[in-house]
């Protein structure tokens, strides 16, 4: 399987602060890969590196092209899609004007009226809410706003920045079974970062784990979740 | 009666007015956080266009859309050339480049057109509407085109995919890029587009307190106290902030005793600072809160 997205090197800086050395991290065509690691190791950098969203230096390859160095609305239109941290709602906008934010890139109105419905598809609450302020929505359904508005994009990769956070359990349920099912029917690949490792690891085929910045095991979903000391130390299971 | 709704008329005319710079000032507060002190100076400069276009021979309305036209282009380059290098500069450095090309603007002006007050046409003819005492045909024009201008603004924000674009830029920038927007090309267009509403206002008032450099700077004032009084950070609110500063400004020179065309603008002011003591985000804005 060829690499979708894959760094060598990937250095991160905030101002003078180096935060991220020498990565080399890939997602294969079609995958799911997970980043983990405890609070502060660079995983969020990581997601803003690939993006534009973060000054960094080393090679940043997506579909064979190199995106390092382009601004992140380059990046975007190329085939990325990023659900930050945060979830980036426009609360102001209402749900509907957030997803047709998310297609603002595209000119087919009946592919994108088309995909508004596929999204409401998935997530029905969103569609109840649909005239609704988004800054008025809970926190669960701004989180399925901000991967509404991801997918509105049509991306071949989807970059999801803790999308448990904060979240109910049968919430984040629910959203995990959406993620998986949007890699298999859509065929989006993903790279999730999540503090929940159990769930992220049941999903994902791929696995990394940094720490202060520096990979300190990568391999498959299983060999990660599988190792003991792994598990001990970092994942806290 | 008649006296009220000549002065209310009167007072929405040139409410209108304050109203489009007020506007223009906070489409530019939206897109870079700045308050554009050279608002008027722009408005003032495309206007000595619109005269001198006029002067070798133009019909009005081809001058006019000419000069709409330039002034858009205008502002998307001064915003390109001179605003886009500073972009994170600290807040002094942009005041700083603001007053300077409020100086330039000004200067300019008077160095290639003179100093000397000019007429400027307008095209509703003069007297009143219909005949009546009511409200004068140039004011009347203003009002028209005003409101046909806000209209055009409110559909193009509202119902289009550009001006919604633009105004996730201007609500989250980095949300904004997330979906693929050129956030930078938004902000262009948002000067571009201040600009071009500064020229029709200057354009249009420029028949009532004539022609010359300085013609704006008072406008200027009642624009930001409109704004600031609708909330800089809603645009509808400071379009009625504009239209509340023409009519009260007229109405209190007309009913306060004592007070005459010399303290209009002083009684404006005042009952703008009053509303802000009690509403200190304006009318309808919202207070912004900063994380330290």
């Amino acid at each position: 399987m060829t690499a979708l997205i894959e760094t060598r090197g990937l250095c991160a800086f905030y101002g003078d602060v180096q935060v991220l050395f020498g990565l080399d991290l890939a997602v294969e065509e079609g995958g799911i890969t997970a980043l983990l690691g405890a609070n502060g190791a660079g995983k969020t950098t990581t997601l803003r590196a690939l993006c534009g969203m973060v000054r960094s230096r080393g090679e940043i390859r997506f579909a064979g092209q190199s995106i390092a160095g382009l601004l992140t609305e380059t990046i975007v239109r190329r085939g990325i899609a990023h659900v930050p941290e945060g979830r980036g709602t426009f609360s102001r906008q209402t749900v509907e004007e957030n997803l047709q934010i998310g297609a603002i890139t595209r000119r087919d109105r009946a592919g994108i009226a088309a995909d508004i419905e596929r999204v409401y598809g998935y997530f029905p609450r969103l569609k109840e809410r649909r005239n609704q302020q988004a800054g008025t929505l809970s926190g669960g359904e701004q989180q399925m706003l901000a991967v509404g508005r991801a997918m509105m994009l049509r991306p071949r990769l989807m970059l999801l920045d803790e999308p448990s956070f904060g979240l109910a359990p049968m919430i984040v349920e629910e959203m995990f079974a959406i993620f998986g099912t949007l890699n298999r029917r859509e065929r989006m690949s993903m790279l999730i970062v999540e503090q929940n490792a159990a769930l992220v690891l049941a999903l994902a085929d791929r696995a990394y784990l940094i720490e202060t910045g520096s990979l300190v095991m990568a391999g498959s979903a299983s060999e990660v979740g599988g190792d003991e000391n792994i598990r001990r130390s970092y994942l806290g299971y | 009666m008649g006296l009220f709704l000549h002065q209310v008329l009167a007072g929405i005319a040139t409410g209108g007015i304050y109203a489009c710079m007020g506007l223009a000032v906070v489409m530019i507060y939206q897109a870079i956080d700045h308050l554009n002190f050279a608002q008027g100076e722009m408005a003032m400069f495309s206007t000595f266009v619109a005269w001198q276009l006029i002067q070798w021979g133009a019909p009005y309305w081809v001058a006019f859309l000419a000069t709409v036209a330039i002034s858009f282009a205008a502002g998307v380059a001064i915003d390109r050339i001179v605003f886009k290098p500073i972009h994170g500069a600290p807040v002094l450095s942009h005041v700083v480049v603001f007053i300077a090309m409020l100086s330039i603007l000004n200067s300019g002006a008077g160095y290639i057109w003179d100093y000397q007050i000019k007429t400027f046409p307008s095209p509703f003819g003069s007297g009143n509407l219909f005949g009546q005492n009511l409200v004068s045909r140039h004011d009347a024009g203003m009002i028209a085109v005003t409101l046909m201008m806000l209209m055009a603004l409110y559909f193009f924000f509202r119902h289009t995919r550009i001006g919604l674009a633009m105004r996730a830029a201007a609500a989250s920038p980095d949300s904004a890029r997330l979906a693929g927007i050129r956030v930078g090309w938004m902000v262009a267009l948002g000067w571009g587009m201040a600009a071009a509403i500064g020229a029709i206002a200057g354009m249009m008032i420029a028949p009532v307190v004539f022609l010359e450099p300085n013609m704006m700077i008072s406008i200027l004032l009642y624009g930001f106290a409109g704004a600031v009084l609708g909330g800089l950070t809603s645009p509808g609110g400071a379009v009625l902030g504009g239209f509340a500063v023409g009519v009260i400004e007229n109405l209190a020179a007309t009913y306060i005793p004592g007070a005459g065309r010399e303290l209009k603008l002083t009684i404006a002011l005042f009952i703008i600072v009053a509303v802000l003591i009690f509403k200190p985000g304006g009318l309808f804005g919202r207070r912004v809160v900063s994380r330290v």
